[in-house]
């Protein structure tokens, strides 16, 4: 006998990756975060879609929304899908002791309120595990100015986890991701969307 | 459908030469350019406010009772006044006193201004905008109507038997539009009032020109004011044009790169594909005036921003008779055929004006 529910629901998420590269560490780990949300929530009958984008694909349009105060037609669309997925992936490179000014200059263009309560996912890429706290001084910050809620465990991953010597103890990679996804499942959970107000609620004297 | 232009007053480089006008040249030629825009057939001429350079018209009803001496049927209006920063008080006071100069040739837009050091300049405080919006607007609406008025608010000094003077011109005031390119607030106080709704599209993608407009007409209904399709809607527009469309877009295109907006960020052509700018033949500008029209349906008043980014007066003046001659005629025509019975041709007139026409019609 199973208990299986016979309904299946599809949480949306999307995976932003402001890697540079092609292919760029960044998305190889934004891959493996959402493949590992969507094997947690597997055996719960839930499907996972996850959506990337690709913020070096969007640079220029990035640019111009900056000096015009509207996006372009696919820049306007990934913003739209950020702002109404059911939680983010966000991954960055570390530059200069932060993320990459690519990155900051796409959050830069999210109204401020409208990741209140998002369910997101944090992860930084960098050529040496030195770099690995920039998670929690400057990407967790930002993502509590945008009052979205962050799942406790992040994933920093420096150019010697993508290898390693066979020894479960000190190739942590794998365990990290793990554990990251499964927080961020049970997050997606508990967290509620609300519908936006579309008429504003005002009183006249 | 009454159509205009609306100015910012910029001081601008011309990047084709690198001369700027001075203030007084500047302001010399926005008196040229209003005076142009009656010669060619226009119906509106707005002028912006603006309190810091490089912009000129920090003084509209100066402006705009000069030009109501030169001029005979131009309607003049603002684009926007700033309801935030300006006492009501003396909002009243002035536009009232306008109207009489100008034999009820007046109207206004309402907006929040959208620099943020003239907040603090004018002891007021940003975080206000939308709170001092609804409040300054609800005094002036009451010192137009009520010959004496009582008033206790949160930003202004309270009122005991206050009478604005000037009363308005034969006790109807100005026809009010209220100005807002993002904020849903702005579209529901329009509607609340039964007021215009100008929606300044011209950074925008119609889209979302698109979704204001309807706030503000399912509002305007939901208000009693009548139906969604009677509420009173306006449109910017931002045109550049020669007989032949290569001219006008090598001719425009310096100017557009380093245009103080929008400058050194997409290229025109993708400007163009993404806001309603159109530089190319008259042709062009009508068709792409006429598709406004899909977007928010059938409105009363297109206004056209011609003198900005350091264009020089020649060539605005040249624009203003393209625009006057080849491109309005077929318009008011066209959007005439188009628009249903019971649809509002234009903003309210004030009744002077109206029984003005009618004389003028008879003779």
């Amino acid at each position: 006998m199973t208990n299986t529910p016979t309904t299946t629901t599809t949480l949306k998420l999307v995976a932003v990756s402001a890697g540079l590269s092609v292919p760029s560490s960044s998305r190889l780990l934004a891959d493996r975060l959402g493949d590992a949300v969507r094997s947690t929530l597997a055996g719960e009958a839930k499907d996972v879609e996850v959506r990337v984008v690709e913020l070096r694909e969007l640079a220029v349009p990035i640019a111009n929304h900056l000096v015009t105060g509207f996006p372009s037609p696919d820049l306007g669309e990934a913003i739209e899908a950020v702002v109404e997925a059911d939680g983010l992936i966000v991954v960055t490179p570390v530059f200069a002791a932060s993320y990459s000014g690519l990155f900051k200059s796409f959050f830069d263009l999210i109204e401020p309120d409208a990741l209140t309560g998002k369910p997101v996912l944090i992860g930084a890429t960098g050529g040496t595990a030195r770099h690995s706290l920039v998670l929690e001084h400057a990407l967790r910050p930002l993502f509590a100015y945008l009052r979205a809620v962050v799942a406790p465990t992040a994933v920093f991953a420096a150019s010697e986890d993508w290898g390693g010597t066979g020894d479960a103890l000190t190739d942590t990679l794998p365990t990290r991701i793990s554990r990251a996804g499964e927080q961020f499942a049970r997050l997606l959970e508990t967290t509620e969307r609300r519908p936006a107000d579309e008429v504003p609620v005002l009183s006249f004297p | 459908m009454q159509f205009g232009i609306f100015t910012v007053g910029d001081v601008t480089t011309d990047p084709t030469n690198g001369r700027t006008p001075s203030e007084h040249e500047r302001i010399k030629a926005t008196v040229a350019i209003a005076q142009k825009a009656e010669e060619v057939g226009l119906d509106v001429f707005a002028t912006g406010e603006h309190h810091n350079p490089p912009f000129v018209p920090s003084s509209p009803t100066t402006l705009l009772g000069h030009i109501a001496a030169r001029t005979e049927n131009l309607i003049l209006s603002t684009s926007t006044t700033l309801i935030t920063t300006n006492d009501p008080v003396k909002i009243a006071e002035d536009y009232a006193y306008l109207q009489h100069l100008a034999d009820g040739r007046v109207d206004l837009m309402m907006g929040r201004g959208n620099t943020g050091p003239v907040y603090p300049w004018f002891g007021q405080d940003i975080r206000q905008g939308i709170p001092l919006a609804i409040e300054n607007y609800a005094l002036l609406h009451k010192l137009w109507r009520q010959d004496v008025v009582d008033w206790e608010g949160k930003f202004r000094t309270p009122l005991q038997s206050f009478t604005s003077t000037p009363r308005p011109l034969d006790g109807v005031p100005p026809f009010v539009w209220h100005g807002s390119i993002r904020s849903p607030e702005i579209a529901e106080q329009a509607a609340y009032y039964g007021d215009g709704f100008f929606h300044n599209n011209i950074f925008w993608p119609m889209s979302h020109t698109k979704k204001m407009v309807a706030l503000y007409r399912k509002r305007y209904a939901h208000y009693g004011h009548g139906t969604p399709e009677q509420a009173i809607v306006g449109l910017g527009g931002q045109v550049f044009m020669r007989k032949n469309s290569q001219d006008a877009i090598n001719e425009f295109r310096p100017y557009f790169d380093n245009a103080p907006v929008y400058g050194h960020g997409p290229s025109l052509e993708e400007f163009s594909e993404q806001t309603p700018l159109t530089v190319g033949s008259p042709q062009q500008v009508i068709e792409r005036t006429l598709s406004f029209r899909d977007a928010v349906g059938d409105y009363q008043r297109q206004l056209f921003l011609m003198d900005h980014a350091g264009l020089p007066l020649k060539t605005v003046l040249e624009q203003l008779d393209i625009l006057g001659e080849e491109v309005v005629p077929v318009l008011r025509k066209e959007f005439a055929n188009l628009r249903p019975a019971g649809v509002p041709e234009s903003a309210p007139l004030h009744p002077a004006v109206t029984a003005a026409r009618t004389k003028e019609a008879r003779r």
